[in-house]
């Protein structure tokens, strides 16, 4: 089957969805990570792999945060990095992605990583990029967010290493999330055996058990001795109609308690992607807590982007 | 050929490494088979001169200087530098040494650790080859071997080491040993 993110030789030549990759380049993504946690406690926290490389992160829609561990990122990796918020820029003058993207190319740009409300707007870039350029997924309307996927799953790994036997919970506003899509195709495929859902029925796309997941409804039940809690933080932005009748209600139901922790694992660990809604999904003794994993995967994030980007700016030993 | 038993190379090289090594003396592996050697030595050192000495690891790929031909290698291999390296006699620890390029590779990661003193080579076996203006301060053995051939060292659950020689069809002088290219 075509992949658009495999070259012809297997190897990765986009990263744009989790889905579809097979394990042995997500095992490789992580692997590689591993190694670049280090760098950042060295005196000197650079390593000259995309020397002479340009990176520009093409942001269509804003994240401050998300723009800036790719820009850290790139940095530690040596390469001059642009950082492009479209929004605000040509396209409001009327100019196309890919007039955007060619004339960028111009200036031999290598990689570009492409931040957009739409699904699929990363595929596009892709698809019409000349073969040495790579592009990088960093969210996609409610399609994927495959680096942050990355980053949950090999922080999960380093706390609970033996992932064929964890069961996973992730909890909140999984309609509007590519990061619970993104999650669940890597959990799904490093072979983490029981992955349960908890949310409201109006905040669960439809069908979402084809993902091969648990569904729960109720916190109490779907918390029951899970080793790992992936809060979602609820996006408000993103919401269109009554789909909640008030926050304050949300977490009631489903926000993440000191007793409702208890219901898990003594070891479980709590996840967020963030921004965090503190009262909202998640309570601040929870997220600041000593079962909160939330600020590793932060300090992980960097070392999983560098390893996606050395891999991807990388020449492809036959 | 009769390959000699990498044990009594390691004997060999023991001894010339002990008299080197002094209270300020880190030794760093280089991965895979210099990891290997490393914690073979050290395990000797510490037991023979009664104390703890300082010991990392480091790990060439990130600093190779044919990233872009080949790419990156994706094995977990963390470097790991637990001492300050400022003012250090380092002593790396390399299993078979060919071209150089491994350890200037190493070289230029050490040095975004900090500033080292001293740096010394000390190789299992220098097979010839070199293609920089480097070469080991201290060796097994020397054993010269032709650029289609190479060693390969190996280690088993016992924690013995084995030494065989590979044969490929072409010549390949980017790969010094098969363990840590």
């Amino acid at each position: 089957m075509y992949n658009p993110q495999l070259n012809a030789q297997g190897q990765l030549q986009h990263l744009l969805s989790i889905e579809g990759l097979p394990k042995r380049i997500l095992t490789d993504i992580l692997d590689a990570a591993e190694n670049f946690v280090g760098v950042a406690e060295r005196e000197i926290k650079k390593v000259p792999l995309l020397r002479g490389k340009t990176v520009c992160n093409l942001f269509f829609e804003n994240s401050t945060r998300t723009r800036t561990t790719f820009e850290i990122a790139a940095k530690r990796l040596s390469a001059d990095v642009l950082n492009l918020n479209v929004s605000t820029s040509s396209q409001s003058k009327g100019e196309s992605i890919l007039d955007t993207v060619n004339n960028l190319i111009a200036m031999h740009a290598d990689m570009f990583v492409v931040r957009h409300q739409q699904s699929g707007a990363a595929h596009f870039i892709a698809q019409h990029v000349p073969p040495h350029i790579s592009v990088i997924n960093a969210g996609d309307g409610r399609h994927a967010h495959p680096t942050q996927g990355l980053l949950d799953v090999f922080t999960i790994r380093k706390y609970k290493p033996e992932m064929h036997n964890l069961r996973v919970a992730i909890v909140g506003d999984v309609l509007h999330s590519r990061v619970a899509r993104s999650e669940i195709h890597a959990l799904a495929t490093l072979g983490v055996p029981e992955i349960r859902v908890i949310a409201p029925r109006t905040l669960l796309p439809a069908e979402v058990e084809k993902l091969g997941v648990q569904v729960f409804h109720n916190m109490e039940a779907g918390l029951k001795d899970v080793d790992v809690i992936m809060m979602l933080r609820l996006q408000n932005e993103r919401m269109s109609g009554a789909l909640l009748p008030s926050t304050q209600e949300f977490f009631q139901t489903f926000g993440l308690t000191p007793e409702r922790l208890t219901l898990a694992r003594p070891d479980a660990i709590v996840m967020h992607p963030g921004p965090m809604n503190r009262g909202v999904e998640i309570d601040s003794s929870v997220a600041d807590g000593k079962q909160s994993v939330i600020l590793p995967q932060v300090t992980y994030g960097i070392a999983v982007r560098m390893a996606v980007m050395a891999i991807l700016g990388g020449g492809n030993a036959a | 050929m009769i390959l000699p038993d990498p044990e009594q190379l390691l004997d060999q090289l023991y001894d010339q490494l002990k008299p080197r090594v002094h209270d300020n003396t880190a030794l760093v592996g280089i991965y895979t088979g210099g990891v290997w050697l490393m914690e073979k030595l050290l395990q000797r050192l510490q037991s023979d001169l009664g104390r703890d000495i300082a010991h990392g690891k480091l790990n060439a790929s990130m600093y190779r200087d044919d990233y872009a031909r080949r790419g990156m290698k994706t094995t977990a291999q963390p470097g790991h530098i637990p001492f300050d390296v400022n003012d250090r006699h380092i002593i790396l620890i390399d299993d078979i040494f060919y071209t150089g390029r491994t350890v200037r590779a190493v070289i230029n990661e050490l040095f975004d650790y900090g500033r080292p003193g001293l740096i010394e080579l000390a190789a299992l076996i220098n097979r010839g080859g070199a293609q920089l203006p480097i070469s080991p301060d201290i060796v097994g053995a020397d054993i010269p071997l032709q650029p289609h051939q190479s060693f390969e060292l190996s280690i088993n659950t016992q924690g013995r080491l084995n030494l065989s020689v590979t044969e490929s069809n072409k010549p390949t002088p980017e790969s010094g040993a098969n363990s840590h290219v």
